[in-house]
């Protein structure tokens, strides 16, 4: 199901928020496959993917411009931020699982900066710590009164995911916790 | 010095002179110094009447110098929308232009009308609400409590929204330390030196806790305080420690989750404006070190609340620390060591301490002779019996402690009172661990723990500064290490040289307020209980605690009984003939101090005080004039107005529209999920009612979802993508909860599966496009799909593009016209939408929202699950016998539904009702009676789900469940209203082409 070249209208497009020691914005277009692989199926879904499934709760792992979230025993969420078509590498793969496009269902918003994580922890009650949430951790969690899918890309860079119509309040409430930051 | 207050004492404290401070208080101007509290630097200005009381309006003054200060409580106001009542003062800190006013007085605090109930005072004992207002009955609930109510409280709450900004932080740490006094800076450098992460919070603006004013202590060759900063110093430096002051613990949750609330920007003048004025810290720690220290109790004798009298401690602090004499010529009564290094230390300042008067016959210190020896008159065995002034102290009455020698009067303008030191052991208490009363020293210490949580110093009654560092020590290392397994040594050694000595107290009632005498001894000062209101409770039959408790409000204002349980307690021992433990102790509950709402909600106010959830043509809609309503979190188009319609006539139109031409919805709310993998079918089979193994690839069925006990749970309309894989709709609200319904059967009942479950709501925008032109104007935007009536008859799926961009298009309707139902990946929702109607207007298409919607709908006996089912409805109530497989052995709901009653006749069903008189629309939810001229209460039927003025039908329309709905048919039924009763016939649930030929069109 490959999409033209029609450009698509993001939630969050154009918004800023943030200072000195930290900045939230949303995060380009990104295509996602939500997976659901036996363990069975693993190493023949990596394959067509060409991106090891990373098995360890809360570990992701990245290949180019694509990268595979932990979310489950059994559930990973795919983002692929380059040209290429996860769903359209998975049909080969010849092997029993499930992959459900939510390209648009999910939106991500970028925070970064020295402050990153305790404007997080304003609404997100996880560690957020290096030592317990290092980098490429990933968790399905809340900000607040919503659930996002948080992953840390760098020691002060995060990336929250979000469904569409929740990410106006996952920015307004990073925005709030930016003030005084 | 007079500059920053008269009792300032040049040389003393720890502020510097230079840094004066403007503010009012009651509209007169004074000046602090920077560092004071509002209770520092208005004792400073020798001003010590600060307030009246709750319940008799008796002038007062500072009791203490810190959080448990129970009396004085004042308004603090930055400008019309920032004020705040009940602020301690002993706890506000000055700034240039700190505006305070007193409460709970008028027209001033000088001369206050409402001391009249402290001259009535013997009608206003304890439980006299509840014995004075019983009768008559009706007059409590119209006279009686609005009076009261309106009497009552204490301080003003504001009118405005408040504009300041609050903000909140989870943050986790290997050791919190609750406390930043000796013990709690023991604890956190030894802990923190073992390379564990610690938190150190402490509710005072400088950390130091007793060390602020006991000037005897030396550690590690410093004064007490310096070593402090010192040691705070030493804290904040280190990576791994967060060093939070002005920041109280106030609650202690399950597994050592911990309520903080910081206050950042009160005590500044001139705030940024993004700064918070409290942060709310939620914090969990692996082990948690208790270093609240102990609070002085004061001595419960007559007018014990005077202005002017004050704890010991405190009038140490405010010399020691602030650089204030209290007063020129201070008495003291104490039962404890620790007040004669109060009258010591305000001797070697200058001012006259006229007697310490001891209620022990032989204090065994050598403190005594200390005093004696810097030529005060020290009277052991004696009491303070009674207080001269009004608005401020002038005398002590004083009286051997037991025989019946002449009382002496001596003049005093300030009386330092000690009775002994408790423990506090609120935060332990709070963790649910158990306190246990220790006889040798009379007071409750933490005893069985229920978290990994250890006391530490004086919250432990550990005496003395040396044994309560050195256990502080130990066990900051201790937690550290079992917190952090690889936590090293710490090392941290603190030479303790000098301490003072605190030993020695009483609780209860002190000589001379002891029962038969008509006096006023406070036990507890902020709810105005007397030592005579406990004797009364229990000679009323309370004797449990916690009914004394209730029946006089001793410990139940905000200051929770810091300074009266014990005594309170004690009293009601005695007047029992029982020892203090059998009496027990009332539980210590959160919040520790008062907590501002502000802090609690942080940010989750206005538009954060729940999402807002917006389709992805929102904007479209908007611009196109839609008038929005609230469907959960989701804003969903009602109607369109044009141009001098209401609401009914843009409803009526886009029902003729819609019918006559076409019109264009936004459903993209609907719930979606999508079912994947070889057993989807079979999954599907089992959790609707309809049968789902035969639907072929790019068909719909419209499915019924029942619980177990076989009601309806939800309804929507299911697609059969490919062979392995399925579009399920469900309803707008039901999204989450049908979703859960489906993983949990799918993962208890059904494990053996193979299929996966995604919810994709948001994936797609969903436009709806019905109407005898849906085709013609959806047709030149489609490709890919053939959308003939032969090609893609009613209830058909097929994958496309529209627009250019893919797209599953549904041929279905839930409007009963010919309409597709176009999905589109959800960011390209607003450009496919805004494509259609620039065609479809001129076309005379119009967009319609959620309320044309529903009489669409109902004009052809749609359900709406939740509006035309309440959750006892079965499918066959609902007329839809039809979706229910009659082959099916097994599906969710199937023995339910078999059960006898579900089964019997007589069952409430959905039926349609016209209107008589063929104009008036029913209420929605009114009730339905067969005969209106029984006597009431009447015998209702049934009610009226859903009613609307239909256009297209010229004539109202309703659906209702009423019993034995289906045997109904042509009869009159009556629905009674406050004004009349209107009078229905009852129908079938279709009002509109009922062959359904439109659907096909």
């Amino acid at each position: 199901m490959a999409e033209g070249q029609v450009t698509r209208e993001l939630p969050l497009d154009g918004r800023f928020a943030g200072g000195a020691s930290v900045s939230v914005r949303p995060a380009g277009a990104a295509r996602r496959v939500s997976l659901r692989v036996p363990a069975e199926s693993v190493a023949a879904v990596s394959n067509s993917l060409g991106v090891e499934l990373p098995t360890r709760p809360g570990a992701s792992a990245q290949a180019g411009a694509r990268a595979v979230l932990w979310l489950g025993p059994d559930e990973w969420l795919v983002i692929e931020e380059g040209e290429r078509y996860p769903m359209a590498d998975l049909e080969g793969a010849g092997v029993l699982f499930a992959a459900v496009d939510v390209s648009h269902r999910n939106t991500a918003i970028l925070v970064t900066g020295p402050a990153a994580a305790d404007v997080l922890n304003a609404g997100c009650p996880r560690d957020l710590s290096l030592e317990t949430f290092p980098v490429s951790a990933c968790s399905r969690t809340v900000l607040g009164k919503i659930e996002i899918v948080l992953w840390r890309m760098a020691d002060d860079a995060f990336r929250v995911e979000c469904w569409r119509s929740f990410s106006d309040y996952a920015f307004d409430f990073l925005k709030d916790a930016t003030r005084g930051q | 010095m007079t500059a920053a207050g008269i009792n300032r004492i040049a040389g003393k404290g720890r502020l510097t002179p230079a840094n004066t401070v403007r503010f009012t208080f009651d509209d007169k101007s004074f000046t602090g110094l920077a560092g004071d509290t509002l209770a520092s630097a208005l004792i400073a200005n020798n001003v010590h009447l600060v307030g009246r009381s709750f319940k008799y309006h008796r002038p007062r003054g500072v009791l203490s110098a810190g959080a448990e200060e129970p009396s004085a409580l004042v308004g603090v106001r930055r400008d019309a929308a920032r004020r705040a009542p009940n602020i301690r003062a002993t706890v506000q800190e000055i700034h240039d232009g700190l505006d305070a006013v007193s409460q709970n007085r008028w027209p001033s605090l000088g001369f206050d009308i409402g001391a009249v109930n402290d001259i009535a005072s013997p009608l206003f004992s304890a439980g006299f609400y509840y014995k004075t207002f019983m009768w008559p009955k009706v007059a409590w609930k119209h006279f009686y409590e609005p009076f009261i109510r309106n009497a009552a409280g204490l301080g003003v709450a504001p009118t405005e929204i408040d504009p300041d900004h609050y903000a909140s932080r989870y943050v986790h740490c290997d050791v919190l330390v609750i406390g930043g006094g000796a013990a709690g800076l023991a604890a956190a450098l030894a802990a923190a030196e073992t390379g564990a992460q610690v938190i150190l919070c402490d509710e005072n603006a400088q950390v130091g806790g007793a060390l602020r004013f006991e000037t005897e202590a030396r550690l590690d060759g410093l004064g007490g305080f310096d070593w402090a900063e010192q040691a705070a110093g030493r804290l904040a430096a280190m990576d791994n420690v967060r060093l939070l002051t002005r920041t109280t613990a106030f609650g202690y949750y399950a597994q050592n989750f911990v309520g903080l609330v910081e206050r950042v920007s009160d005590h500044v003048a001139a705030p940024d404006p993004d700064l918070p004025r409290e942060r709310l810290w939620q914090l969990r720690a692996r082990r948690v070190i208790i270093a609240a220290g102990a609070i002085e109790r004061h001595m419960v004798f007559a007018n014990n609340d005077r202005p002017g009298i004050m704890l010991a401690s405190a009038a140490r602090m405010y010399l020691n620390h602030y650089g204030v004499a209290v007063g020129r010529s201070v008495g003291v009564y104490t039962a404890n060591d620790s007040a004669y290094a109060a009258a010591i230390d305000l001797k070697k300042a200058g001012v006259d301490i006229p007697a310490i008067v001891d209620l022990r016959d032989a204090p065994d210190s050598g403190v005594a002779e200390e005093a004696r020896a810097l030529g005060i008159r020290v009277l052991t065995g004696h009491a303070v019996t009674g207080a001269g002034g009004k608005l401020r102290v002038a005398s002590m009455t004083v009286e051997p402690a037991k025989g019946t020698a002449k009382a002496e009067i001596i003049p005093i303008d300030a009386l330092l009172m000690s009775a002994g030191w408790t423990p506090s052991v609120h935060m332990f208490s709070q963790s649910r661990g158990k306190v246990a009363w220790d006889e040798a020293s009379e007071r409750f210490l933490p005893g069985t723990y229920a978290q990994d949580c250890v006391s530490v110093g004086a919250c432990n009654g550990t005496d003395g500064l040396e044994a309560s560092v050195a256990e502080a020590l130990a066990v900051g290392e201790t937690m550290a290490k079992q917190a952090r397994p690889g936590a090293t040594t710490s090392g941290v050694t603190i030479r303790v040289d000098g301490e003072g000595k605190w030993s020695g107290g009483m609780s209860g009632a002190a000589p001379g307020s002891t029962p038969g005498k008509v006096i006023k001894a406070f036990v507890d000062y902020q709810n105005d209980v007397t030592a005579k209101d406990i004797r009364l409770a229990v000679q009323e039959g309370m004797h449990s605690i916690e009914h004394v408790k209730r029946f006089t409000t001793n410990g139940m204002a905000t200051d929770q009984g810091k300074l009266s349980n014990l005594h309170g307690l004690a009293i009601a021992a005695e007047a029992l003939g029982r020892p203090i433990p059998q009496v027990g102790l009332t539980t210590f509950r959160p919040p520790y101090t008062p907590t501002t709402f502000g802090a609690i909600v942080n940010h989750a106010r206005g538009k954060l005080f729940d999402p807002v959830r917006r389709t992805p043509m929102h904007a479209s809609e908007e611009a196109a004039g839609a008038v929005f309503e609230d469907v959960g979190q989701w804003k969903r188009a009602w109607y369109y107005p044009r141009s001098g319609e209401d609401m009914h006539a843009a409803v009526n139109r886009e029902c003729k529209t819609v019918r006559e031409v076409a019109g264009m919805f936004d459903a993209s709310t609907l719930g979606k999920i999508e079912v994947v993998g070889p057993d989807a079918a079979q999954f599907l089979d089992l959790l609707y009612t309809n049968p789902f193994m035969k639907l072929g690839v790019g068909k719909l069925r419209y499915g019924i979802m029942c619980r177990e006990d076989g009601f309806i749970y939800d309804d929507g309309v299911v697609a059969r993508v490919a062979e392995d894989r399925f579009h399920v709709t469900t309803t707008t609200g039901g999204a989450p909860r049908v979703l859960h319904h489906m993983e949990d059967y799918l993962q208890t009942e059904f494990p053996h599966l193979k299929v996966w479950l995604t919810s994709t709501s948001e994936q797609w925008a969903v436009i709806a496009v019905q109407g005898p032109k849906a085709r013609e104007i959806v047709e030149p935007f489609v490709s890919g799909i053939d959308l003939s009536n032969e090609a893609f008859p009613h209830m058909s799926y097929a994958e496309g593009t529209v627009c250019g961009v893919p797209a599953r298009v549904f041929r279905m309707s839930f409007t009963g016209e010919a309409g597709y139902e176009i999905n589109v990946p959800a960011d390209h929702g607003r450009m496919v939408w805004d494509a259609i109607h620039e065609r479809g207007a001129p076309m005379g298409m119009c967009l319609y929202g959620t309320e044309t919607m529903h009489v669409l709908r109902a004009e052809k006996g749609y359900i709406i699950v939740g509006q035309d089912t309440d959750g006892t409805v079965t499918p066959h109530d609902a007329g839809l016998s039809w979706a229910v497989g009659k082959k099916k052995t097994d599906f969710v709901g199937i023995r339910g539904l078999k059960r006898p009653d579900l089964a019997a006749d007589g069952r409430r069903q959905l039926v349609g009702l016209k209107v008589k008189d063929g104009k008036t629309v029913l209420e929605e939810g009114a009730q339905i009676v067969a005969n209106p001229h029984q006597p009431v209460p009447m015998k209702i039927i049934g009610w009226v789900s859903s009613s609307y003025w239909s256009e297209n039908c010229g004539q109202p329309i309703a659906l209702a469940l009423i019993d034995d709905g289906f045997k109904r048919m042509g009869e009159t039924l009556h629905v009674p209203m406050p004004d009349r009763v209107i009078e229905v016939e009852v129908c079938d649930t279709v009002f509109f082409d009922k062959e359904g030929g439109r659907l096909h069109g």
